[in-house]
């Protein structure tokens, strides 16, 4: 019930946040914030919960259409528990970096927002593939409406090129879905689109290969991986900040949490024969991403594939599957969640300061806004992976594990490190070293970061830092659902990586 | 042979449709009241749609070789009335302004209606040719109405005449078609296509007959490649013509096509399959790859119907192949769906229109959400439910022609599916961009009177019942599924 009410305070905060308009056009975002709040501190007593025994820590069933045996299906193990708290917290974040930057439309945009967390939270918990897709497209419109509303120059393309390549992949998804309810209708006599229920589906050779296909690109389109990365850097840089926080701290999880819970442990068999190819795609992501990344002038652009390149890792890890790399892979998603997001709201904070995100145009900016670069170098650090915060367990694990199941593949991946060094350094380098330039922009409101901002960035470093220190606090969570989920399928793809 | 009392009983709905033209054709003689005669014509279908949904757990007879009133009938009976009810109410708004004789237009609503009602219940060609040509000779009337207003819906004579032309040709090609079952088999009832193989000129000949009565059929669902006509008939006409033509128009011709190619078995020889699919196949891209090309509302929602055709022939092949009624309900649902979602967007659009000037660039519908959220809203949920996304019964009639698909393996027309659905986001986006801009200089909407009151509340009613259906289609699912076991 718990999750019912989770995911229920978050839609009626929406609505209220809309309705609370009227009143003042300050009170959504605080409406919004309450919300968010709320949530999480409803969230506590699942973090505390004991993850030792059972593996689902809290389940709701209802039926919903029992004629395709299609159940509201919520439940939720460590994993999604983790996940779970990175929403919500980065929930708050995302309002916080929206506070003043956007002042029209504010009751719609806080509806908006509230929307998108309460599906992705509807993602991480859903147990029925069907309301798993319900959820996984309606976190889509609300997302689209940020882009196509609050974004910038460019905003009906990129909203338009984010939307079309979700929904058509995930329409892909769906017929993988109801290949494999129909599956099980044949096996076993009734349709079900229970999770549990298809877990038992077996299918075999072509067909569960197609069937995985769909799957995979429906998630990989989402994380997003080589070859169906292209829609990201135009959705990021144009979409506001907070549609930027959300959309790289959350929005791109749901793609990994996806293949974690789904595309592997459904199809086994299949999942393995693909992975040297789903490997090759992620070091692929991790190295060309990277090179693109160093190109770029924009600098959210370049942020975006920094973002598809660490996301590579996530990939690389969860088709090494085994404890360490799967470890390793939901690491990075947490570490990544807060570190991209904090990079985006840096860049937008410049944009929103000095109405540029040409790098051309920077430099020199530490000597005026001191703070600001500090931040700047600490995530930019952070995100190359520097020992001692999130991002270096959480790749450093993912290699370890992959590198049990592929040598060659691991070694060209690690590779992604040294780059990630030249472009996060590259890039300090060039806006805050040197000598200050305003030659091409009205410095006019470039102030250094606020009381309100450093707070938030201040959570996000602890955050960092306490992943990097002590991992085993969140490795912990995580533990018992992901051996539970590996089972007896990790011997198989041991077997077959000999 | 004698009619009795038992067996006009079921034909109640159809009785009360016939009842209320005939008291609004009095009434007009009388006394020419536009309230009064939109008044008894509304009050009449709906009347009718409460009886049909009343008869509907205990009804099934066959009255005369004519018509079949069953469960599914009756569901389809009852969607047509309620359809045709709320275009009336739309309708009336809409031509209040009309500076010429306004009360006829609801009588050729009514009429239309009953040629729609005897087609859902048709399973025999002459009822089916009855109910086609009374439905099609009052369209043409309802298209040209606003024959004589100055700045009207822009072409309204020549859409209604390339309609006639058309029309009466695809019906020529339909009863050629019937006529050569009929040359040797001697019966008119879809049954008799069975026969038709082994009564002496064998396959080829059947294949003739039946491409003949398919291709007729396809020309009025507008189908590609027979559907030429379509955005320039939807762009012509007053919009609530257009919505009659797109809803009722559509989903009573596919009904008789269901009937008919379940009933005859039309699909049991491979080249009427291979005929289907690649129509369905060029349907969907057709449809959607045109629209792109579109600015114009009508035209947009013209292609998007076409591709929307496409989709439900997907279903109808599948049906062939399966062994339980899962695709006939796939097809009965998404014809639901179709009905209220296309009603809710041209209901939007004849909001806002009147017979004296119509909005249907979209560019006009620039800044709507923030002039008129409430309007817009009910505007986006509409584009996005003919889009298929969750929330909406667009998506789960969707979800029904998947599965269809999937259970039979369609995996080609499925693949174009996707593709096409992809492609038909753009235009809808495009829409809905438009909508969500910031208005940049005001559009003067006709500003709703009170006449227009009760439109809101019939787009109200539409909205609420695409998101109940949408989140929580498991009532109507039983509906259609108790329906579908007759077909």
């Amino acid at each position: 019930m718990i999750l019912v009410v989770l995911i229920s305070i978050l839609f009626l905060g929406g609505v209220l946040a809309w309705l609370s308009e009227g009143l003042s056009p300050k009170a959504p975002r605080v409406v919004a914030l309450a919300a968010v709040v709320i949530d999480l501190l409803v969230m506590m007593p699942l973090v505390g919960a004991d993850f030792g025994a059972a593996s689902w820590i809290v389940q709701h069933n209802a039926q919903w259409i029992p004629q395709f045996g299609i159940s509201f299906h919520l439940a939720a193990d460590g994993l999604s528990v983790l996940m779970m708290v990175l929403t919500v917290f980065l929930g708050a974040i995302a309002i916080g970096s929206a506070w003043d930057e956007i002042t029209e439309r504010v009751g719609f945009f806080y509806f908006n927002l509230l929307w998108t967390l309460a599906g992705v939270i509807g993602v991480f918990t859903a147990l029925d593939l069907f309301l798993f897709f319900f959820f996984w497209e309606v976190m889509l419109i609300p997302m689209y409406f940020i882009i196509a509303i609050w974004g910038h120059e460019n905003k009906n393309y990129a909203a338009m090129k984010f939307f079309i390549f979700t929904q058509v992949t995930g329409m892909l998804m769906l017929i993988s879905i109801l290949a494999l309810a129909y599956f099980h209708y044949i096996q076993f006599g009734w349709f079900s689109f229970d999770y549990f229920d298809l877990l038992k589906v077996s299918t075999s050779g072509a067909i569960e290969m197609w069937i995985m296909l769909g799957f995979f690109v429906a998630f990989s389109t989402k994380l997003p991986s080589f070859p169906f990365h292209s829609w990201l850097p135009d959705a990021h840089s144009q979409a506001p900040t907070a549609g930027s926080v959300i959309l790289a701290g959350v929005l791109l999880k749901t793609g990994a949490y996806g293949l974690i819970r789904f595309a592997v442990p459904l199809f086994p068999a299949a999942s393995m024969e693909f992975a040297p190819i789903a490997m090759t795609l992620a070091v692929i992501s991790i190295l060309y991403c990277a090179k693109v990344a160093f190109a770029q002038s924009d600098i959210k652009r370049l942020i975006a594939y920094t973002s598809v390149s660490h996301m590579g890792f996530v990939m690389l890890g969860i088709y090494a599957w085994n404890e360490q790399a799967l470890q390793g892979a939901v690491m990075t998603m947490l570490a990544h969640g807060l570190s991209a997001a904090a990079l985006f709201m840096l860049a937008g904070g410049l944009q929103h300061r000095i109405h540029t995100r040409d790098m051309d145009h920077m430099g020199g900016f530490w000597a005026k806004v001191p703070r600001l670069s500090f931040v700047a170098l600490f995530f930019s650090i952070a995100a190359l992976g520097m020992p001692g915060l999130g991002n270096f367990v959480g790749e450093f694990l993912a290699l370890l594990g992959a590198f049990k199941a592929n040598i060659t593949l691991t070694v060209a991946a690690a590779f992604g490190l040294i780059f990630a060094s030249v472009y996060s350094l590259w890039v300090i380098q060039k806006v805050f070293h040197g000598d200050y330039r305003n030659a091409d922009f009205d410095d006019s409101h470039l102030s250094d970061l606020s009381r309100r901002e450093m707070f938030y960035f201040g959570a996000m470093m602890v955050g960092l830092i306490w992943m990097g220190m002590y991992p085993q606090s969140f490795l912990d969570l995580s533990a018992s659902s992901l051996a539970g989920l590996l089972g007896d399928t990790e011997l198989l793809f041991f077997a077959a990586g000999q | 042979m004698t009619m009795t009392f038992d067996d006009l009983l079921p034909l109640t709905p159809l009785l009360i449709v016939t009842a209320t033209s005939v008291l609004a054709m009095l009434m007009i003689g009388i006394r020419r009241s536009y309230i009064t005669t939109a008044s008894i014509v509304i009050t009449g279908l709906l009347a009718a749609t409460v009886v049909a949904g009343a008869m509907m757990s205990w009804t099934n007879q066959q009255i005369t070789p004519l018509l079949i009133i069953d469960q599914y009938s009756l569901l389809f009976t009852l969607v047509v009335c309620a359809a045709a009810m709320l275009i009336a109410v739309l309708s009336f708004p809409y031509f209040f302004e009309l500076d010429d004789h306004r009360e006829e237009y609801f009588l050729l609503l009514t009429i239309a209606t009953i040629g729609a009602v005897v087609m859902v219940s048709s399973n025999h060609f002459v009822s089916m040719v009855l109910g086609l040509e009374t439905l099609s000779m009052s369209l043409y009337g309802m298209v040209a109405y606003p024959l004589h207003s100055k700045d009207s819906a822009k072409y309204p004579l020549e859409a209604s005449v390339k309609y006639l032309v058309l029309s009466a040709a695809a019906s020529g090609f339909i009863l050629f078609g019937m006529a050569l079952v009929y040359a040797q088999t001697g019966t008119l009832s879809f049954t008799s296509v069975r026969e038709l193989p082994a009564a002496g000129l064998g396959e080829g000949y059947t294949i003739v007959a039946l491409l003949m009565i398919v291709s007729g059929v396809a020309f009025k669902l507008s189908l590609a490649p027979f559907h030429m006509w379509t955005p320039d008939v939807y762009e012509g006409s007053p919009i609530p013509a257009t919505t009659y033509l797109a809803t009722i128009g559509k989903a009573a011709m596919f009904v008789v096509l269901l009937r008919f190619v379940e009933i005859s078995e039309a699909l049991s020889f491979d080249s009427m399959v291979t005929a289907l699919s690649l129509v369905a196949a060029a349907s969907m891209l057709a449809g959607n790859l045109l629209a792109l090309l579109q600015d114009n509302l009508k035209r947009i929602l013209a292609y998007s119907s076409i591709a929307h055709m496409g989709y439900l022939l997907l279903a109808l092949i599948a049906g062939h192949y399966a062994d339980g009624t899962l695709a006939v309900e796939a097809v009965s649902f998404y014809l639901i769906a179709y009905v209220i979602m296309s009603l809710g967007a041209f209901g939007v659009a004849s909001v806002i229109s009147s017979s004296e000037k119509e909005f249907d660039s979209i560019k006009e519908y620039r800044g709507l959400f923030w002039r008129n959220p409430w309007l817009a809203s009910m505007f986006i949920a509409m584009l996005l439910s003919l889009a298929g996304i969750p929330l909406t019964v667009g998506f789960i009639g969707k979800f029904y022609i998947f599965l269809s698909g999937v259970e039979t393996g369609l995996w080609m027309l499925l693949a174009v599916l996707v593709l096409g659905s992809g492609i038909g986001l753009y235009y809808y986006l495009r829409i809905v961009y438009r909508v969500l801009m910031p208005e940049k200089h005001s559009i003067p909407y006709r500003v709703g009177g009170m006449e227009s009151i009760s439109s809101y509340g019939a787009l109200a009613i539409l909205l609420i019942l695409l998101l109940l259906f949408g989140v929580y289609p498991a009532p109507l699912m039983s509906i259609v599924a108790a329906a579908s076991a007759f077909i």
